[in-house]
């Protein structure tokens, strides 16, 4: 192959995500489509028995048996994911206000502590989490010395434990690139909007917001596609009882040994997530079409 | 004519890193009903502020505003019936033209029947009735600066604020607006607060002008008061070009400088009217204006000055030259 001589200056990251993101993606796409090997591994023939598993889960006798256990795991991922990015706005857009209006130095500072976490391995991070959480953790022990509860709180282990993991994790994510945007806003528009007889909320929800929708939608990708994808939050303060995407997938490959079931979950895991960009980056290029 | 705007020593202080600094000084103030006002001043004066003030945009450190007797200086910007144009337009990038312009009736919890009327009215009336559909952006500079106009002026403010609305514009399309915004403000009644460094336009648009200096008003009057009858040295020679020569040239005994305008003066000229003020020089510059020529005169005493009289006689620079001043046109100010 001649390639024009920028385009040579590329051929390493052709090499990487063709040897260790798209070979493998075809390679996922490809075991969904066949059989499993009993101890691991697939068998080289062509089965939907991946795809089926999501509803029909063999009973004793082998017979497939409609279940919707795997379906409530996706469902309740989904939800996590939902809950978390949510929250996420909802934490990460004060804050970002806070930080953009405070004087340009102030800002770089409050950046630098935003990614303070990132100094530290998130399994660390979120093994912290339990030490906090725990029945004699930080957080049961500031409780019960205030006097705000008797007995210790079930804190850790819930889905309660998986979703402030998974928020914590991940609100940075959400907070930046809102800030990116509140920070290149006109705030003569809020000036303009208050002219014009807007009390501070409707200021907040007809001009403040809707100039904040790219930031938001960006910020809402980076945190819903990793947390959907997490299996870190929900293995280690979700316990047994709390199941993710990410857990159930790589359970199939290694505890359960159906590696066709593992790689149909990814492909469809893929497939929604991929569907749902799209959207958003339709509606994205609308939001800038609009603002043009 | 009844007050419309009251402004009682209203004073603004800023805080910086080394002292305050006042923005407005004491300030007194009354603007009419149905009036043209401009605020003029060089950068630095004030003059937005105190419109900021108005506005509801910046609080007073003292003083008060009152508009049509009532008390407004603690009101928040959303709760004051005046409506600012700014001086970048701040029209809303992700609303429509009309959107833009019917949202201060929508605030204000209009019906959306009402509202639709209003814009299509107030459409017409800037003359861009087929744009209403168009973003801001897709505007040229000319006619956002119109949307930001109606969008103020649909509400029908009691005092509609202008902060150097025109000075984004082109030279060719901001003599239009001029006129423009002359014809709104007599179709509509409403009074104009309008703020410029631009003496060109303070002049050709104003009922009366307050020339602002350091905070406080230098002077206000009407166009011709300031231009003809500067109270002080600032305002004569910021509105326009001023001579301030010792009088001694005119053979005057004068206790301060007097003044003259470049275009008040005769060159050369034969007849000699009684009450005109004669002195002599040797020209050194001659500039071509198109309209006007200038003669940069140095007079025997050593000053130089700028003449532009009506019908400019041929000269050639290094010569002689004597020129008259109507008395009346003198401009005597002591400070």
């Amino acid at each position: 192959m001649i390639l024009p001589r920028p385009h040579k200056l590329l051929l390493p990251f052709f090499i990487i995500m063709g040897l260790f993101f798209v070979l493998p993606l075809g390679l996922g796409l490809i075991y969904s489509f066949l059989k499993a090997a009993p101890y691991g591994g697939v068998i080289w023939e062509f089965s939907l028995e991946g795809y089926k598993r999501f509803l029909y889960v063999p009973d004793l006798r082998g017979m497939p048996v409609f279940d919707t256990g795997y379906l409530e795991i996706i469902l309740g991922s989904v939800k996590l994911a939902v809950i978390t990015t949510v929250l996420c706005v909802v934490i990460g857009f004060p804050t970002a206000w806070y930080m953009a209006t405070r004087p340009p130095k102030q800002r770089d500072l409050w950046i630098v502590l935003i990614t303070i976490p990132f100094w530290t391995n998130l399994l660390i991070r979120t093994y912290a989490w339990i030490l906090i959480l725990r029945t004699d953790g930080l957080a049961n022990t500031a409780l019960q010395k205030t006097g705000i509860v008797d007995a210790p709180l079930q804190l850790l282990y819930n889905e309660f434990a998986v979703t402030l993991g998974l928020v914590y994790s991940y609100l940075p994510f959400m907070i930046l690139p809102i800030y990116a945007t509140l920070e290149r806003m006109d705030w003569r528009l809020i000036e303009a909007a208050e002219d014009l007889y807007a009390n501070k909320i409707r200021t907040l929800w007809h001009v403040i917001l809707p100039l904040t929708i790219p930031g938001i939608l960006a910020g809402s990708v980076l945190v819903f596609i990793p947390a959907i994808g997490s299996f870190l939050a929900a293995d280690m303060l979700g316990g047994s009882k709390q199941m993710m995407l990410g857990n159930l997938i790589e359970r199939q490959f290694f505890s359960s040994r159906n590696w066709p079931f593992g790689a149909a979950i990814s492909v469809v895991v893929m497939a929604t997530v991929l569907f749902g960009l799209m959207l958003i980056a339709k509606r994205g290029q609308g939001i800038k079409d609009a603002l043009r | 004519m009844s007050d419309c705007l009251v402004i009682e020593s209203v004073t603004k202080s800023f805080a910086h890193a080394d002292a305050p600094v006042l923005a407005v000084d004491d300030l007194s103030l009354n603007i009419r009903e149905n009036e043209f006002f401009t605020l003029l001043g060089p950068s630095g004066c004030g003059k937005t502020t105190l419109l900021r003030l108005i506005a509801g945009l910046e609080k007073t450190s003292t003083g008060r505003i009152l508009l049509s007797g009532d008390d407004i200086t603690h009101l928040p910007p959303n709760r004051r019936p005046v409506n600012t144009v700014f001086q970048n337009y701040a029209l809303f990038p992700h609303m429509t033209v009309a959107e833009n312009i019917g949202f201060g009736l929508k605030m204000l919890g209009r019906p959306a029947a009402e509202i639709a009327t209003a814009v299509t009215d107030v459409l017409k009336t800037i003359r861009l009735e087929q744009l209403g559909s168009r973003k801001p952006g897709e505007l040229s500079g000319g006619q956002q600066q119109r949307v930001a106009l109606a969008r103020a002026l649909v509400n029908r403010p009691r005092v509609l604020l202008l902060d150097e609305s025109l000075s984004a514009l082109d030279y060719k399309l901001r003599k239009d607006m001029q006129i423009e915004l002359k014809r709104l403000q007599r179709e509509t009644g409403v009074t104009f607060v309008f703020v410029t460094h631009d003496q060109d336009e303070a002049l050709s648009m104003s009922d009366r002008i307050a020339v602002m200096h350091k905070g406080r008003i230098a002077q206000l009057g009407t166009p011709q008061e300031i231009y003809h009858h500067p109270a002080n040295r600032f305002v004569a020679d910021f509105i326009g070009i001023c001579n301030f020569v010792n009088g001694g040239i005119f053979g005057l005994t004068e206790a301060h400088d007097v003044g003259f305008r470049p275009e008040d003066v005769q060159l050369n000229n034969r007849t000699h009217k009684d009450g005109d003020l004669q002195a002599h020089g040797r020209l050194t510059h001659i500039t071509y204006h198109g309209a006007t020529t200038r003669f940069q005169v140095t007079l025997n005493s050593g000053e130089q000055v700028i003449l532009a009289p009506h019908t400019p006689p041929a000269l050639t620079v290094d010569s002689e030259v004597t020129f008259s001043v109507p008395a009346y046109r003198l401009i005597r100010c002591s400070v």
